[in-house]
């Protein structure tokens, strides 16, 4: 079971993707594990043979545990003698898939056609067990709505959803009581001018085709990764009572969910891809985190965060760090401002950088080069 | 395509770009954004998916004309025709 950040201790297998005797190939997704957070799928990370799965789906397992064996190429079968997996923790009460909610008492028939309804709809009427086709929809043209699915089901229990919604909440309350407990914090903030990033991203936009357009958020998560070249003692993880660096940027990206709350699944190697790349990932990363169906990988290593608030959020913003990393770089609204220079006033495209760091690895003097040298990349787009 | 055919493709690639979001529930006429809390990383892969399925290229002066659901049916309708 792969541990899929700090505060995670057990998963639950909800699903085998290949079977035993399957080929596997690096990369491959052959399960998907359930977490507080959301369902993340698992890779392997070798080629070979499924040879056996430890622990079937149902189950909830400590991080650590083995979940199925790979015989690599030209690998001896092993004999059958997999230990019995342990048990969760006591609190987890093992395996115990969520209670299914009763169907409604008198199901109608179906009428011929395909019901109107968002996806949403759809889910929610799943979960609560609730039949599409018997609920009137007050949504444009009869469409039915999540509210229409709740009020057919009546005073139902808390759905799936709604339950890992308030364990996600307690989860992110957790870790950043932990973190704000652990890290002693320092905060530093300073004003980056993008007059240069926007022209250049306009001109760029201009000429491209819509399927490789660019966004700010590309240029702030790679110049962050740049700048841990320089300063590298943002970039890694405070475990064991030491800091260990990491050689590759591994950028955490704070990403919202509609329903409530946030996931910050990793990009990695930013600092070894190009421009292009780390847009086509984080395209991909921000659908897949809002659709449940992120990476065990991508899980598992960030060695530092970028939080971008984007174009419609507050101006500012004070992160706390994931632990076990060390630093969290966040963005606030690009704006216009007024900007002196030179003795003149101009209005410039803007943006507030600010760096939370630990400092137990680095300080004041190291973190303020740390956000000069993000700003400096980002004057220079065209080397991004 | 019909409106009523573009329209069922503008809430099927809003559906992809944002599955968490009760799309039954959106007034058509209304702001998007306002909506469904659409961001520029949505609004990016929302005309990256319109042009997959249609073959538009939705240059980024033209965003704001994509406000509503109404007013992107119109947009693609104009395209389309032209």
């Amino acid at each position: 079971m792969p541990s899929l950040g700090a505060d995670m201790d057990a998963g639950t297998i909800t699903e085998w993707r290949v079977s035993p005797g399957a080929q596997v190939r690096k990369g491959d997704v052959v399960a998907v594990v359930e977490t507080d957070k959301a369902d993340i799928e698992v890779e392997v990370f070798e080629d070979g043979v499924l040879e056996e799965i430890v622990v079937p789906a149902g189950r909830k397992v400590p991080v650590g545990t083995v979940l199925a064996r790979i015989r690599a190429p030209g690998e001896a079968a092993a004999p059958s003698e997999a230990p019995a997996p342990p048990a969760a923790p006591p609190v987890s009460e093992a395996v115990a898939p969520p209670p299914e909610v009763p169907p409604p008492a008198v199901p109608r028939p179906r009428p011929p056609g395909r019901v109107r309804a968002s996806p949403a709809a759809r889910r929610r009427a799943e979960e609560l067990g609730v039949d599409l086709a018997a609920v009137a929809g007050t949504g444009p043209e009869g469409a039915v709505t999540v509210a229409d699915v709740e009020r057919a089901a009546g005073a139902a229990p808390p759905s799936r959803s709604e339950r890992r919604q308030a364990e996600l909440r307690r989860r992110i309350g957790l870790l950043m009581a932990r973190s704000k407990r652990e890290i002693p914090h320092y905060y530093l903030e300073d004003e980056i001018d993008l007059g240069p990033l926007a022209a250049w991203l306009a001109r760029e936009n201009e000429r491209r085709p819509v399927t490789r357009r660019l966004l700010p958020a590309a240029l702030l998560v790679r110049a962050v990764a740049l700048a841990t070249r320089e300063v590298p003692e943002m970039n890694g993880v405070f475990e064991g009572g030491a800091f260990r660096p990491s050689a590759s940027a591994h950028v955490g990206i704070a990403i919202s969910l509609r329903t409530g709350g946030l996931i910050a699944p990793a990009i990695h190697d930013v600092q070894d891809r190009g421009l292009d790349e780390v847009m086509e990932a984080l395209r991909d990363l921000v659908v897949r985190a809002r659709r449940g169906t992120l990476r065990a990988s991508e899980m598992s290593d960030p060695t530092i965060t970028v939080s971008n608030l984007g174009e419609t959020g507050a101006a500012r913003v004070y992160g706390v760090i994931y632990p076990p990393q060390v630093a969290l770089v966040g963005f606030g609204r690009i704006r216009e401002r007024p900007w002196a220079e030179g003795g003149a006033v101009t209005a410039r495209p803007a943006v507030s950088v600010t760096l939370s760091a630990d400092h137990r690895v680095s300080d004041g003097h190291r973190g303020s080069l740390f956000l000069a040298a993000i700003a400096r990349r980002l004057s220079r787009p065209e080397e991004l | 395509m019909t409106e009523e055919e573009i329209r069922a493709l503008v809430l099927r690639v809003l559906g992809e770009v944002a599955p968490d979001a009760d799309l039954a529930a959106l007034d058509h006429a209304a702001d998007l954004a306002e909506q469904i809390d659409i961001d520029s990383m949505d609004q990016l892969n929302f005309v990256i998916g319109l042009h997959e399925a249609t073959g538009v290229e939705i240059p980024e002066r033209d965003y704001p004309k994509l406000a509503s659901v109404d007013a992107c049916v119109a947009y693609l309708a104009a395209a389309l025709a032209g």
